[in-house]
């Protein structure tokens, strides 16, 4: 991982000493921000760590765990919201048997976040598997989604 | 390409990739058409070359995948094409000239356009966003060229104000005004900010501005910057949108590549160049003294003003922040001239302005409109009425910053001054339209959910005060109100009003104030009789089954996640209250209405 890090330190020197831009490249590398990462940071170019924390959790990007294989986003947005993108959201937990937004299942399999406004508001509701936007959703619509990802991941598995 | 295919007339098949393209397959409908030409290929000897360009969002994402396909003069839209059209189209259409008949736009979409005044989306949607020259044929980079060559800074603010443009972003600050107060400030080093947070959530017009026509963002932010006086701008755009991050960077370097951009532009002596900073996904960063601090690498929280960005900004120095869509009308406002555009609007609106229609109406989608239109006419002409044909209850406008405007308020003209006398704003352009199946306490406490979660937290009245506002309304939502919530609800929504340091604390009411405005029974009858009239609150609600309606049929009870439904075959079945957890899946189900909920 250090090589990595170090990597991302010697960018973060060119560019002008921005924090938010040096944990945006380690999310992108890592997939979340692991708290060693954070300590290396902090000893290498001698910036306390609180400092760092301070970012992490004033912005809605960073994530302090890892993630999921698969992402799962019900966007509940205005326009999704008034066009029932919560009952959607409450689905998608019973489905993967989570009790909140931004856990994780124990296989690692899949994460579930919700997300305000992906701007694709004229297709409302709008869910995001993996980043690619699905329009007009229903939960019915969801669920066949998520039940054809497990299907694959245990094929793949096998 | 041997002599006789060069010799052969080109087809152009032009595929809308902007977010709702892509959603509805765009990509795949370009690969149908690619194939269904190299089969054909095969057993005949094509007279024509079919060329293909890929364009942003054309405003009526509805329809998508909308693809246009243009022989010679002739051009014909399609709509709702999927992957499995693409070769009919090939064979009926392009082989045989024949247009097919059943997937042509018809007249709703010719009414969704009918009433709209397009300056800005002209071009986004016909244009191929990743082809700077694309822009170039349509006179793009003629303004800046114009000006270098012609006109003194002054000059330009003098235009710009003269043509009455107002900020875009929300607050409908008059831009040249703004642009004098920098080119004022004393100091050597200026910086021009693009704002493109995009943060309300129900809207989409930068986004789909930067997606169909980056270039002319960036030549508003030259022209800005001659101006002021700065050779430095940045963009700061939410990382949530990753395909316009990918399309700006694109145009950026395309514009390096044609000397665009850089030192000594076009031989003038003025040099601009351009960052992009990705926002980190924080509302209030939205809010330009906190989006300075963002830049800088900090937490993104608001400060006190003045001193104005225009006189102390971005690392202390004067900035001009702006809007995405407001720096997209400057080259089209220097090309036409400030008279032309003065003379679309009202007295003191001027302009078009792009707002993003969604929510229950039929036609969904980026509209832009003439200032001045009447609200009614957005929500029937342009979005040919109600879904369903129920009734219509309010359009919500301005976001979390703005309000609720009921039925009989549809008559008021869209400009800053009218929609702000009726308790709401323009805002950044989002316009969502609820109808009776909405509930208005449950909108106003969606929106203090986003901001209060949204709160930077540095001031004590929007921090606490919107964690108040929303445990009232979440207790009025579940059948806890009490009488006196009310009065309570307008006393906290004054202070927060009054008492905070930001934008987001400062509106963060309104939602509350205008749905307490024009919907208070509604307000009344949560608290009082313990019911939701538009049947939303799920705490306010029981369900049923009609045993004399009941045809024993068990789709409910397949689809009861709870195991709440018992009964046997053909017999009335059963809801058992204690284990229903009021998900509505059984009522959505039955095919006979035999579920009831009160
Ligand atoms: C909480 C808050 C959020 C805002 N979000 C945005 C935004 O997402 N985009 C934007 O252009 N302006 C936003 N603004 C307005 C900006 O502070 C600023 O007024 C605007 O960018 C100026 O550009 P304009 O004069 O071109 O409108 C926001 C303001 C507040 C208080
Ligand atoms: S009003 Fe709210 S968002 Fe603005 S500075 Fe105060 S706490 Fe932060
Ligand atoms: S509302 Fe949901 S949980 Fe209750 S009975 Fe119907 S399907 Fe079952
Ligand atoms: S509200 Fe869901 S995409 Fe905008
Ligand atoms: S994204 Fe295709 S029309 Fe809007």
């Amino acid at each position: 991982m250090s090589e990595i890090l170090d990597d991302i330190i010697a960018r973060y020197r060119e560019k002008d000493g921005n924090v938010i831009f040096l944990l945006q490249e380690t999310q992108e590398a890592l997939g979340y921000i692991p708290e060693e990462a954070v300590g290396y940071f902090s000893k290498k170019l001698e910036i306390p760590s609180s400092r760092f924390f301070g970012v992490v959790t004033f912005y809605s990007q960073f994530h302090l765990k890892p993630r999921g294989k698969n992402i799962i986003s019900v966007c509940c947005g205005t326009a999704c919201h008034v066009k029932g993108g919560s009952k959607i959201a409450d689905r998608v937990l019973r489905d993967l048997a989570l009790s909140a937004e931004g856990e994780t299942t124990e296989d690692g399999k899949f994460t579930f976040e919700i997300v305000r406004c992906v701007g694709a508001c004229s297709i409302a509701p709008v869910v995001l598997v993996n980043n690619r936007a699905y329009a007009e959703m229903s939960a019915d619509g969801t669920s066949k989604i998520l039940r054809e990802i497990k299907k694959k991941e245990s094929d793949e598995s096998k | 390409m041997n002599q006789s295919e060069e010799n052969k007339k080109k087809v152009i098949v032009r595929v809308c990739i902007g977010t709702g393209g892509l959603a509805a397959g765009g990509k795949e409908v370009i690969e149908a058409f690619k194939k269904a030409i190299a089969d054909f290929c095969v057993d005949i000897d094509l007279d024509f070359t079919c060329h293909y360009q890929k364009v942003g969002c054309r405003g009526f994402c509805a329809r998508d995948v909308l693809v246009d396909v243009v022989d010679g003069d002739t051009s014909v839209t399609y709509q709702g094409i999927k992957p499995d059209i693409a070769k009919r189209i090939v064979e009926e259409h392009l082989i045989k000239g024949e247009p097919v008949k059943e997937w042509l736009i018809d007249d709703s979409y010719h009414a969704f356009h009918a009433k709209q005044l397009k300056i800005l989306l002209k071009d986004c949607g016909t244009i191929d966003p990743e082809d700077i020259h694309a822009y170039v044929k349509v006179g793009g980079y003629d303004a800046i060229k114009k000006i270098l060559s012609s006109m003194i800074p002054e000059d330009v603010i003098a235009e710009i104000k003269a043509s009455g443009i107002r900020g875009r972003g929300g607050a409908g600050f008059p831009t040249g005004v703004k642009w004098e107060a920098c080119r004022k400030a004393p100091g050597d080093v200026k910086y021009i900010v693009c704002n493109a947070d995009e943060g309300d959530p129900g809207a989409f017009m930068d986004r789909s501005i930067i997606e169909g026509n980056p270039h002319s963002v960036i030549e508003g932010m030259m022209i800005a910057a001659y101006a002021v006086g700065s050779n430095l701008g940045y963009v700061y755009i939410r990382a949530e949108y990753p395909a316009a991050v990918d399309r700006l960077k694109l145009a950026m370097a395309q514009a390096h590549e044609m000397g665009y951009l850089g030192n000594n532009l076009f031989g003038s002596g003025f040099s601009f160049d351009l960052r992009i900073k990705l926002g980190a996904g924080a509302f209030v960063c939205g809010e330009e003294t906190a989006l300075i601090a963002s830049i800088e690498g900090e937490r993104g929280m608001p400060r006190a003003k003045p001193p104005f960005p225009v006189q102390k900004g971005l690392w202390g120095k004067p900035t001009v922040i702006n809007n995405v869509e407001t720096l997209s009308n400057i080259p089209y406002i220097i090309r036409n001239g400030a008279a032309w555009y003065s003379s679309i609007g009202t007295e003191k609106s001027k302009g078009t302005k792009v707002f993003a229609l969604t929510g229950k109406v039929k036609n969904t989608g980026l509209i832009e409109v003439p200032m001045g239109i009447r609200l009614g006419e957005i929500i029937y002409d342009i979005g040919g009425g109600i879904i369903g044909d129920k009734k219509f209850k309010a359009v919500q406008t301005g976001g979390p910053s703005g309000g609720c405007i009921p039925a009989e308020l549809l008559d008021t003209p869209v400009d800053y001054e009218s929609l702000g006398r009726v308790g709401s704003i323009i805002g950044s352009g989002g316009m969502v339209v609820l109808d009776e199946t909405n509930c208005m306490v449950n909108i106003a406490k969606f929106f203090l959910e986003f901001t209060q979660a949204e709160s930077c937290g540095k001031c004590v009245p929007c921090r606490i005060g919107t964690k108040r506002l929303l445990e009232i309304l979440d207790r009025i939502t579940k059948g806890l109100g009490r009488e006196g919530d009310i009065e309570l609800l307008e006393g906290l929504c004054a202070g927060v009003k009054s008492a905070s340091l930001c934008g987001l604390g400062q509106t963060a009411p309104n939602p509350i104030l205008s749905t307490l405005k024009y919907f208070r029974s509604e307000y009344e009858t949560h608290i009082r009789e313990k019911k939701c009239p538009a049947k939303v609150c799920k705490d306010l609600l029981t369900y049923s089954i009609i045993d004399a309606a009941c045809t024993g049929c068990g789709a409910c009870k397949r689809a009861c996640p709870a195991g709440a439904i018992s009964g046997e075959k053909k017999k009335p079945h059963r809801i058992d209250p204690e284990m229903c957890i009021k998900c509505g899946a059984c009522f959505d189900t039955c095919k006979f209405a035999s579920v009831d909920r009160e």
